[in-house]
């Protein structure tokens, strides 16, 4: 055991060493497994998740620093994990029988979305800078493999090269911020870092740093001016990894966002605020209208996700123990939605169609009741139409806002929100409206039509009885303020 | 009234038709006539659940009755709130009414995606009756919003002509206004939250709540924008015309006989009472705009030549008049916007319905394809003549009460005001009166019109509930007013506390007469 570690540690680590054994063992496992049956891995990869939850579980209510005070181990922390656990699993289910159709390996490529997952988790919990960033890079680096994941096709390199450009540039300019801030305070731990900074004035280097760290975090999450890299890359990815993409980094960056600026920086929050408040409203205000004139859905889904990211800012605008609950049910809630509108997505693409684009959804009403009420669902609920989950949301981040006196911002989400059902109807009116001349089934198979029963009864599920998910994200978002209180009496 | 107490009618009255709707799912979809029939069977339970509303109801008691409030999201102070007053009640037995007539009314007229249909009709059930039972300002707001998706794909899949163009015109305005309505709410939330302490969405709460007079101007605005499209008010009218004209049928039944009554509830049960200084303050503007769509609206519909089109515009006219009523703020005139409510549910309802059957037979909606119709279709001209006179006002049938008590609530505060509302009484009759002579009267010129069938026993079915609820409001109406007096004489004396408290708000009226 390295010094300083003790088996304490060992306990508060199991989930992050357990899924790292298990990502090996995904690795490992398709070495031996013959070529054509390696659908069996998709199910190890999930057996992997669930060993890693099962680990977890017994830390719910845990309130610990571990591994010398770089990881927090909280609520916070719990919560996110459990979206990055579940979203993983969702991806995994949509996964297999894509691969299939491309014709792609599965092995490394379940070994990647494991480490993913795997940084996001160090993403969640650091509570050092140098923790999160290279959580950040371990969760990077496994994306920008994924995206170009799908070797013959040209989309699918373009969309990697692009990716890997724009995000290393991106990671520079935040390890600069993070550099700027460990040169002020002489420590690169967050709460020692705000103890530090409580006594000094807002000076023009905090100010360098701040821009510099929003701007990295800003590329991660995909707000507008830092969103251009999303379209394309969105649309070229392997389908299940723009879910994944979109979901789980996005849900990451805004953990890491919150543990930098609630626990780190929260004494300026002052300062700080009114630069997310127009990256809020640029973001939804931009991802929205861009969204409007899409014909392909992963670009739409692309935009719609940059705008998702405008409302939840809101709740960091606002930073109080409101907008950060609402941006944890927002979180979960789009989790179902986001990745339930892509299960449809990836179940459009036949060996002899790429069926992203949004006239393959034609008369889908016909070809797959299931994937068709799924898909009408998840577009209402990205909209926030009740009684499905992003009605909830959407509730919650414009009530903080309210309640923080942030009306306007309320008004511009809510006229936003508007905007998007435009496109979102769209959708509709394709798979339901227009008919198909000559309406072929659309088979979705079990994994996928089990991915896809998740997200609808969490739509569902989360829009008309919400409460058990406002109680879990209220202890947990307390949870990140706790730990600011224990910093406030050093 | 003992056993109403602890029997969660309300809930049965709400969820029988969404437990309809979900049985519907289990169907297959081939057997056409076993969803038709167990969507009719659906409906007809529904409207029979909802007859207690009727018996039970204790009409001296100022109370919300058949209350049921359990915990639902505790963390913001969400419930499970539902109760009624009388005007609730009436309005609730309409839409239970009118939902059944519309499933009924579409046997034959709906062929394609049957299953389809009948679950979003019996989905549109439940939100309606969902937006009158709610209490809880959430839980009203959710109903609200859930009417919106069927009634889009009702327009938008079974619809004519320009059905995607009407669907999505509908949804936005409507959205665009429920929306801003919910801020609103939220508004109304935290400044709950602020003088009390206590996170709550209770409607009754607000009800004896005082809130700074800008303050209720800024929700005012909110609550109008989200009420005034639905009603809908000039100049925020014109997605009703084309929703109206592209849906089908029973679509436009539906959204004429019930759901254009949210509106004018969303005002009588929120703004009126929780608002009363921004009513007040309102009241000029939303009397002129009534009064112009009162005459526009009249004015539009004696130029259509589409015959839904014109019904369409009678609308914008008559509800027009409804609002003028509500904002006479008297109890005689809020009781008659009441009343007319009901009138105009009943009537426009039925003449949809009429559009509805010889468009089936001739699928042509224009006025000119038709006349002479009496003599091919007797049974069926006369009873357009009793529906032609419900919706102008004659002595007799329901809609003169509604319009006399209007006339009477607004004299007494303006007699410029009576004037405008009685002209439009004047060319209401003269639209009808016109299309009723270029439809049902001359010769059969169009060889087409010659063998139209008349009416058949299932078309008959759907209208005579509504001929005899005319004819017995017209006659008769103090049971329905006996039912209105506590609910109204509540609300005005929220929002118009000066006006003089005579108990006599309908004069002919003792105790004990109502059942």
């Amino acid at each position: 055991m390295p010094p300083g570690f003790t088996a304490l540690d060992v306990w508060y680590l199991l989930p992050e060493l357990v899924l790292t054994g298990g990502a090996l063992l995904v690795l490992g496992a398709d070495l031996l497994i013959a070529r054509e049956r390696q659908g069996v891995l998709s199910w190890l990869a999930i057996a992997v998740l669930g060993a890693t939850l099962v680990a977890l579980l017994p830390l719910a209510h845990a309130e610990a620093t571990a591994a010398r005070g770089l990881l927090a181990v909280d609520g916070f922390g719990f919560f996110f994990k459990i979206v990055f656990l579940g979203s993983a699993a969702m991806t995994i289910l949509m996964s297999s029988r894509f691969l299939s159709v491309e014709g792609a390996r599965a092995g490394e490529y379940y070994f990647l979305i494991l480490c993913a997952t795997l940084g996001m988790m160090f993403m969640a919990s650091g509570i050092d800078l140098v923790t999160i960033f290279i959580g950040l890079e371990t969760m990077a680096v496994s994306f920008y493999i994924l995206t170009g994941y799908l070797k013959p096709n040209r989309r699918s390199n373009e969309a990697a090269v692009k990716y890997f450009v724009l995000g290393a540039f991106s990671l520079g300019i935040l390890l600069y911020g993070m550099s700027i801030l460990y040169g002020l305070t002489g420590t690169t731990q967050l709460r020692p870092i705000m103890a530090a900074l409580a006594t000094q004035p807002f000076g023009p280097a905090l100010a360098l740093a701040v821009i510099l760290v929003v701007a990295g975090i800003g590329f991660k999450i995909a707000a507008v001016p830092f969103h251009m890299w999303a379209p394309d890359v969105y649309e070229g990815a392997p389908t299940p990894v723009t879910a994944f993409l979109s979901v789980g980094s996005k849900a990451a960056s805004f953990a890491m966002l919150l543990r930098i600026f609630i626990e780190g920086l929260a004494v300026f929050h002052a300062e700080w605020s009114p630069v997310f408040w127009l990256l809020a409203v640029l973001t939804m205000t931009v991802g929205n209208l861009a969204a409007l004139t899409q014909s392909n859905i992963k670009r739409m889904l692309a935009y719609s996700s940059v705008a998702h990211a405008g409302y939840l800012l809101i709740g960091v605008v606002t930073a109080t123990t409101r907008g950060i609950t609402a941006m944890l049910v927002y979180i979960a809630v789009y989790a179902f939605m986001q990745l339930g509108a892509f299960v449809v997505v990836v179940a459009l693409r036949q060996k002899d169609t790429i069926g992203d684009e949004l006239k393959d959804l034609t008369g889908l009403y016909a070809r797959s009741p299931l994937a068709a009420v799924a898909m009408l669902l998840f577009m209402l609920s990205l909209g926030g139409i009740p009684p499905t989950a992003g009605f909830m949301g959407k509730l919650w981040l414009f009530s903080a806002a309210i309640e923080s006196g942030y009306v306007w911002l309320a008004v511009i989400g809510v006229v936003n929100s508007a905007i998007s059902l435009y496109y979102y109807v769209r959708v509709v009116v394709f798979m339901w409206i227009k008919e198909d001349t000559a309406p072929v089934a659309l088979r979705l198979g079990p994994a996928m039509a089990l991915a896809l029963v998740v997200a609808i009864v969490g739509t569902i599920a989360l829009g008309t009885y919400p409460a058990p998910l406002f109680e879990f994200a209220e202890s947990s978002a307390r949870a990140l303020g706790l730990s600011q209180v224990a910093l406030a009496v050093p | 009234m003992d056993n109403a107490a602890n029997f969660p009618l309300l809930s049965l009255i709400l969820f029988t038709p969404l437990v309809g709707a979900i049985v519907l799912l289990f169907v297959s979809k081939s057997s056409g006539n076993l969803i038709r029939l167990l969507a009719n069977v659906f409906t007809f339970a529904g409207f029979l659940v909802s007859l207690p509303l009727w018996f039970w109801y204790d009409s001296t008691s100022a109370d919300w009755q058949f209350v049921e409030r359990m915990p639902w999201i505790q963390s913001i102070g969400a419930e499970y709130f539902l109760g009624v007053d009388g005007f609730s009640c009436l309005l609730i037995l309409l839409a239970t009414l009118m939902g059944f007539l519309a499933v009924l009314s579409s046997w034959t007229a709906i062929t394609e995606r049957v299953k389809e249909y009948y679950i979003f009709l019996l989905l549109l059930q439940t939100g309606m009756i969902g937006a009158f039972v709610s209490l809880d300002f959430l839980l009203f707001f959710l109903f609200w919003e859930v009417m919106l998706v069927p009634m889009y794909f009702l327009i938008g899949i079974w619809g004519s002509d320009r059905r995607l163009y009407s669907a999505i015109k509908f949804f936005l305005y409507t959205l665009v206004g429920s929306v801003v309505m919910l801020l609103g709410i939220l508004a109304l939330y935290f400044y709950g939250y602020e003088q009390t302490g206590v996170y709550s969405f209770d409607v009754t709460r607000f009800h004896e709540m005082n809130l700074p007079v800008s303050l209720q101007i800024w929700i005012f605005l909110a609550f109008f924008l989200g009420f005034a499209i639905k009603v809908p008010m000039f100049p925020f009218h014109t997605w009703l015309p084309d929703a109206h004209t592209d849906a089908p049928t029973a679509g436009s039944v539906i959204l004429a006989a019930v759901l254009l009554k949210m509106g004018t509830y969303g005002f009588i049960r929120f703004s009126l009472p929780i608002l009363p200084d921004g009513t007040r303050y309102f009241v000029p503007m939303i009397v002129v705009l009534s009064i112009i769509g009162i005459i526009y609206g009249a004015l539009v519909a004696m130029a259509q030549r589409d015959w839904k089109r014109l019904v369409a515009y009678s609308s914008v006219s008559h509800m027009a008049l409804v609002m003028l009523g509500m904002f006479a703020l008297t109890p005689v005139g809020i009781m008659g916007s009441i009343v007319q409510q009901l009138n105009h549910g009943i009537s426009t309802g039925a003449l949809f319905l009429l559009v509805g059957v010889v468009y089936e037979r001739r699928h042509t909606r224009e006025i000119a394809q038709y006349g002479g119709l009496s003599k091919v279709m007797p049974m069926y001209a006369t009873v357009f003549l009793i529906m032609t006179m419900s919706s102008i006002g004659l002595p007799t049938l329901n809609g003169f009460i509604g319009e006399i008590l209007i006339l009477q609530g607004v004299f007494v505060v303006s007699k410029l005001w009576a004037a405008a509302a009685a002209s439009g009484i004047v060319l209401g009759a003269a639209y009808m009166l016109w299309l009723y002579q270029r439809t049902m009267f001359g010769k059969v010129d169009n060889p087409k019109n010659e063998h139209l069938p008349d009416l058949n026993m299932r078309e008959l079915a759907t209208f005579v509930p509504l001929i005899a609820l005319a004819i017995w409001i017209g006659l008769y109406p103090s049971p329905i007013l006996n039912r209105l007096e506590t609910s109204v004489e509540k609300v005005v004396a929220r929002v118009n506390a000066n006006y003089p408290q005579n108990a006599s708000v309908v004069a002919p009226v003792g105790p004990g007469e109502g059942d």
